[in-house]
């Protein structure tokens, strides 16, 4: 992995000139490890010492680009194997199987449908990345038909799966513009493959059955001058993914092995028996990289995006949303107000419901650093002071012309302390649960 | 070119937990579920053991919750109108266990009491071979009252008694130790409150062989990511040689997923929300095997579809030498 600042040190001049305005090459050296300084500051260092010291400070796990009109999908570059350890930075691309032996007007249809999809997860737009579109024709015009016909309908990217370099390099000239994958090489195609994908500047998919020959594989092609490669390890059941996965990500980051520190493809419907839906999100925890999935289903595919969206959280932040004062359905100074938190998703749990119900309302988002209601109400983040002090900086006095204030009602106990706190104002205890909302307003709220 | 398949070297095991009782060992169950005992992280076979598979067991309540998603109540029907009928029909769907939660109320709304605490177990025992929990309605006094008769009631049928909580352990613990019962110890999310409770516990005397750890778990999409990791850290301090890590883990999906607004609401929702029951079939069943990825010993599940997919999961991970 990357070099400590003693091995950076022997490969540098080490003539203490100061030309890169360190007193010496170690201090150099140290900043360098730190990666706080860059290496062209330095004028003197040699080419064959450059050509060692990015080779070492590669990532363990390549980034690949995988790039559209409409959109990009970054995957690698991981840096540990536990999310808590850091965090997983690139979330898996999801790709939906398409075959170029549809009718055309059908494979459209079915791309509207696809691009059209999505949905709001806590303010987070999510959805499909793209299409992976498989020449089954073996006809290079089909396939590059039904290309154009997925281009002329959406700007996603796309993977395209093709077994010779005749129909991939079709493929290719279809998405012309766009940056897809090409999928795959493998032991009998890899060398036309590899002329395909350097020409086109497009990554490549590499697959093989067992990892000395993915290994094998992944080295000819960096030799022959690829250097964006994706590993299709072959999985199909949950045991061999969970198995292989581990062992390829341990492989990158333990050992820096370079020949598989790439990132991952798996097709988690390629074998019926499987529940799909599951090996993808066995495949979202651990450790995948471009999940292609056989069928596209709105509900599985909401949660799958869920998952993929909580699992890649950096543990260190929860998401959060701005605190202050939320305006819903243009209130005016009759309109309830509520207080929540500023976990966005206590915020968008209150604040979607409130939207949908249709009542205009106030809703005051305190700073509890994050937490949701009862977890900043048991780390003192969500008490009477903090709330009276955020209802003053935030000027809800000068929003409503009543003195009610909506409180969750899973802290109901805070109810007494508040009203001590917000002389003048009278603290309705709101339902525990923010489905309830529009029942309670109807029966509590009075202008 | 030979890739060596990098192994972690491990110095410890999860420790082995059994649950029930025979008529040979002083209970009534048919037979006993062992869980724990795995010297590796979760199925990777090829650098440890796990001897038992996670169980499965379905959440059962003495009386027929009424907030319950209309899906689940389609899908029991009239088995939940009693306790010993339903319990029934969760082993006839493939339960390892049955998780029966006994509730604030009655059916008419009257208070649960002792009395009809200790009736319902009763009956449920007689309906069902399988290992039993038996956890109370989550009201500190009324938890108390009640499982302290359920635990005399049931004596020696080592049931899984809870919920046992920071604020609230002793008086569990201590009935459990009396009749030879074991005991779920459940903290919010935190390593070390996971660790601290089980000390407590041990400390009244109850022995590490006796008590499951709950490290309590949120939804898919409502803080799933924090229970999951939360879990990847205590398996690891336990492989590493933490005692007071080394219990199993049980987690609840079910109850976590079944009160989300994706499973329980059909309508006024997006529509790329897809169609209700998958979705919320869907939330259920990722919900729970992220957590069996993430170390989970035992799962509460509520849907019997939920449990059939889940167990196909299992039965694939856990692999053909363990199967056996
Ligand atoms: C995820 C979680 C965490 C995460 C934090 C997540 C976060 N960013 O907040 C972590 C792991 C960090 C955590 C930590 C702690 N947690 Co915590 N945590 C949870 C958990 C599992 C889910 C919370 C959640 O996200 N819920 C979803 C959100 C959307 O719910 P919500 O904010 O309540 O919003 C709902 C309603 O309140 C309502 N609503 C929201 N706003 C409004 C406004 C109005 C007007 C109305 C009417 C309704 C309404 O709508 C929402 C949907 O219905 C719960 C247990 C559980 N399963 O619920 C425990 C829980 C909240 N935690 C708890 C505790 C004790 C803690 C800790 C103090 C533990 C500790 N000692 O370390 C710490 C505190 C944090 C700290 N010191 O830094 C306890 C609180 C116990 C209590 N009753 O006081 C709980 C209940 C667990 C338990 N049973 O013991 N926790
Ligand atoms: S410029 Fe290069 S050679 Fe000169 S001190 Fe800095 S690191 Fe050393």
């Amino acid at each position: 992995m990357a070099l400590s600042g003693l091995e950076i040190y022997k490969l540098l001049p080490q003539t203490n000139c100061k030309d890169c305005d360190y007193p010496t090459c170690l201090a150099f050296a140290m900043k360098l490890a730190a990666k706080q300084a860059s290496l062209s500051d330095c004028p003197h260092v040699s080419e064959e010492a450059k050509a060692k010291l990015e080779a070492a400070s590669a990532p363990p796990i390549t980034l690949v680009e995988i790039k559209a009109e409409g959109g990009e999908v970054k995957v690698g570059n991981e840096t540990v194997v536990f999310r808590h350890e850091k965090t997983f930075y690139h979330k898996p691309g999801l790709f939906w199987r398409l075959r170029d032996t549809e009718d055309l007007e059908e494979l459209k249809r079915k791309v509207a449908d696809a691009d059209a999809y999505h949905v709001d997860y806590v303010g987070i737009d999510l959805y499909l990345d793209g299409f992976a579109i498989e020449a089954v024709s073996g006809d290079p015009e089909t396939f590059k038909n039904a290309i154009s016909a997925i281009l002329s309908i959406s700007k996603k990217p796309l993977i395209l799966i093709a077994s010779t370099s005749d129909i991939a390099k079709a493929g290719l000239e279809g998405s012309d513009g766009s940056r897809p994958l090409l999928y795959a090489a493998d032991g009998e195609n890899w060398e036309t493959m590899v002329e395909v994908a350097k020409q086109g500047d497009v990554p490549l998919a590499v697959r093989a059955d067992t990892l000395d020959e993915l290994a094998d594989l992944t080295q000819k092609i960096k030799a022959a001058g690829v250097e964006e490669m994706v590993l299709d390890p072959g999985v199909h059941h949950y045991l061999d993914s969970l198995q292989q996965l581990t062992t390829l990500r341990r492989l990158a980051l333990k050992k820096t092995f370079r020949p598989l520190g790439y990132p991952i493809i798996t097709f988690p419907g390629a074998n019926e028996e499987v529940d799909e839906t599951l090996l993808a999100a066995e495949h979202i925890t651990k450790y995948g990289g471009l999940i292609v999935l056989e069928e596209f289903n709105p509900a599985s595919l909401y949660a799958l995006l869920v998952l993929r969206q909580n699992i890649y959280t950096d543990p260190q932040k929860p998401i959060q949303v701005q605190p202050g004062v939320y305006e819903i359905n243009s209130p005016d100074e009759n309109s309830p107000l509520m207080v929540t938190t500023n976990f966005s998703i206590t915020y968008f749990s209150i604040a979607n419901e409130v939207d949908g119900s249709g009542w205009p309302g106030w809703l005051l988002v305190t700073d509890a650093e994050g937490m949701s209601v009862l977890t900043a109400w048991a780390a003192g983040k969500f008490d009477a002071e903090r709330i009276a002090k955020d209802a003053k900086t935030f000027n809800v006095e000068e929003k409503v012309s009543h003195r009610k204030l909506i409180i969750p009602g899973h802290v109901a106990v805070l109810s007494g302390e508040l009203e001590e706190e917000m002389p003048g104002w009278e603290i309705m205890v709101g339902p525990r649960e923010a489905v309830d909302i529009n029942s309670y307003l109807k029966a509590m709220w009075t202008k | 070119m030979a890739v060596e398949i990098p192994k972690e070297k491990w110095t410890s095991a999860v420790r082995e937990v059994t649950l029930g009782a025979t008529s040979d060992e002083g209970g009534t169950r048919s037979h006993t579920i062992t869980v724990g005992g795995e010297t590796a992280l979760p199925f990777l076979h090829f650098e440890g053991e796990t001897p038992n598979r996670p169980i499965l067991a379905l959440d059962v309540r003495s009386h027929k919750p009424e907030d319950w998603s209309p899906l689940l109540r389609q899908t029991w029907g009239k088995a939940m109108e009693d306790p010993a009928t339903w319990a029934q029909a969760a082993e006839e769907a493939g339960a390892d266990m049955i998780y029966l939660v006994l509730s604030l109320t009655t059916t008419d709304g009257e208070p649960n009491t002792p009395e009809n605490a200790r009736a319902v177990v009763r009956k449920v025992l007689e309906a069902t071979g399988l290992p039993l929990a038996v956890v109370g309605p989550g009201q500190a006094e009324v938890d108390n009252e009640l499982i302290v008769a359920v635990a005399e009631e049931a004596v020696g049928e080592r049931l899984l008694l809870g919920l046992c909580e920071e604020k609230n352990y002793r008086t569990i613990v201590a009935a459990a130790l009396a009749h030879n019962h074991l005991v779920q110890s459940k903290t919010p999310m935190d390593v070390n409150l996971s660790k601290q409770l089980v000390i407590l516990i041990n400390d009244m005397g109850m022995p590490l062989e006796r008590i499951v750890m709950d490290p309590t778990t949120g939804a898919l999409g409502y803080g799933i990511e924090y229970g999951f990791s939360v879990m990847e850290r205590l398996r690891l301090a336990a492989l590493q040689g933490d005692k007071m890590t080394q219990q199993p883990m049980i987690v609840n999906p079910g109850e976590e997923a079944w009160r989300v607004k994706e499973a329980k609401v059909g309508e006024g929702v997006p529509e790329n929300w897809g169609e209700w029951e998958r979705r919320a079939l869907d939330w259920e069943a990722l919900t729970a095997t992220t957590l069996v990825h993430s170390g989970a010993d035992i799962l509460v599940l509520r849907h019997p579809e939920t449990l059939r997919r889940v167990r196909a999961v299992i039965d694939d991970l856990i692999g053909p030498k363990s199967a056996a």
